[in-house]
């Protein structure tokens, strides 16, 4: 692999400052909605949903426009992306023995 | 002997052998990724950094679901007294918010390299690197606040011990990673302005420390939603 990039990945790159700006204010107006969950005292299900809703908004707009992860090849996209989805695997595992661990201390250690 | 006649290539030679061939056979002139070495190995570094902020994160989420003890309210234990009243999480909204300002700047650092804008590219990175620093010096704040108020990694006066230790852990982690940007921001910064790179007249480290920041700010919002509004 050569150190220069090539002229065609410098040519796709070029997006006018405006672009930036409306990524910012979306992400700002996002946060600030994620706060006001915060901030009202919404409880269960409706708490959870918007956090983890407005968290994946965020990730994703910060990936696809800050990180150009939008205008990259799917050779790259798939090489980096694909892999996190094995995190969720850890993740139910994980839920799964915390709740017997829970379970295992309410009944045999409270 | 007529075996040796034929043409047989043997891709063994063609390398070389020992470290040489090791080198030849896993490169062989194949490009996966039709992007610059540095670009493509700081996506995979940030790959690997997302297991480790991951595996952090799921383990906070397991000890937070198997302990019998409440956990502290982050709510309350993250809320700042201005006057008579307390409001929540008012730190931790200015920290996404600075570090989410960082962000903008820094994409828009990217952008002036692109154009070959180097003064500007170099002014916005440093602009970026205060704001990290203003957000280093926030944590820091807010570390100091809460020892005071007597949380340690193995206790603390509201509830489940274990919420210190996750919160130490992972918001130390995540700071450490915003000071390393910070260093990286400052040295390419002052190189972009002294002429490092009119050589070969290549920006691309610009855009290389970009996505490194931009995954720095990424972590933060899994940490502001799993842990501060949880």
């Amino acid at each position: 692999m050569s150190t220069t990039t090539p002229a065609g990945d410098q040519q796709h790159q070029q997006h006018p400052i405006g672009l930036y700006l409306k990524i910012w204010a979306l992400l700002f107006l996002l946060s600030t909605m994620s706060y006001l969950v915060d901030y009202f005292h919404l409880q269960g299900y409706l708490r959870w949903g918007l956090i983890v809703l407005f968290m994946l908004m965020k990730a994703g707009l910060i990936v696809a426009v800050f990180m150009h992860m939008a205008w990259e090849r799917l050779s790259l996209v798939c090489a980096i992306l694909l892999p996190t989805l094995g995190l969720l695997v850890l993740v139910a595992l994980m839920a799964i023995e915390a709740d017997h661990t829970h379970l295992a201390r309410v009944l045999f250690f409270r | 002997m007529s075996a040796a006649t034929l043409p047989v290539p043997d891709h063994r030679a063609e390398g070389g052998i020992g470290v040489k061939g090791l080198v030849a056979d896993w490169s062989s002139d194949r490009h996966a990724f039709h992007v610059s070495w540095g670009k493509a190995m700081m996506w995979i570094f940030l790959l690997s950094d997302t297991f480790i902020f991951g595996s952090f994160l799921t383990g906070y989420m397991t000890v937070r679901g198997s302990t019998t003890v409440a956990w502290p309210n982050p709510s309350e234990v993250f809320s700042l007294h201005i006057g008579q009243s307390s409001v929540p999480l008012l730190l931790i909204a200015i920290m996404t918010f600075v570090l989410i300002t960082s962000s903008g700047t820094m994409a828009m650092a990217v952008n002036c390299a692109y154009r070959r804008d180097r003064v500007n590219a170099a002014a916005l990175m440093i602009v970026t690197a205060a704001f990290g620093e203003i957000f280093v010096g926030m944590q820091a704040f807010e570390w100091s606040k809460l020892i005071l108020e007597g949380v340690r990694p193995w206790g603390n006066p509201w509830g489940a011990a274990q919420f210190g230790s996750t919160f130490f852990m992972i918001t130390g982690f995540h700071g450490l990673h915003v000071t390393c940007g910070v260093i990286l921001l400052v040295i390419v910064a002052i190189r972009l302005l002294l002429g490092h790179y009119e050589k070969s007249h290549n920006y691309q480290i610009v855009e290389i420390v970009g996505l490194y920041w931009h995954f720095v700010d990424l972590v933060w919002v899994f940490i502001f939603a799993l842990f501060y509004l949880w």
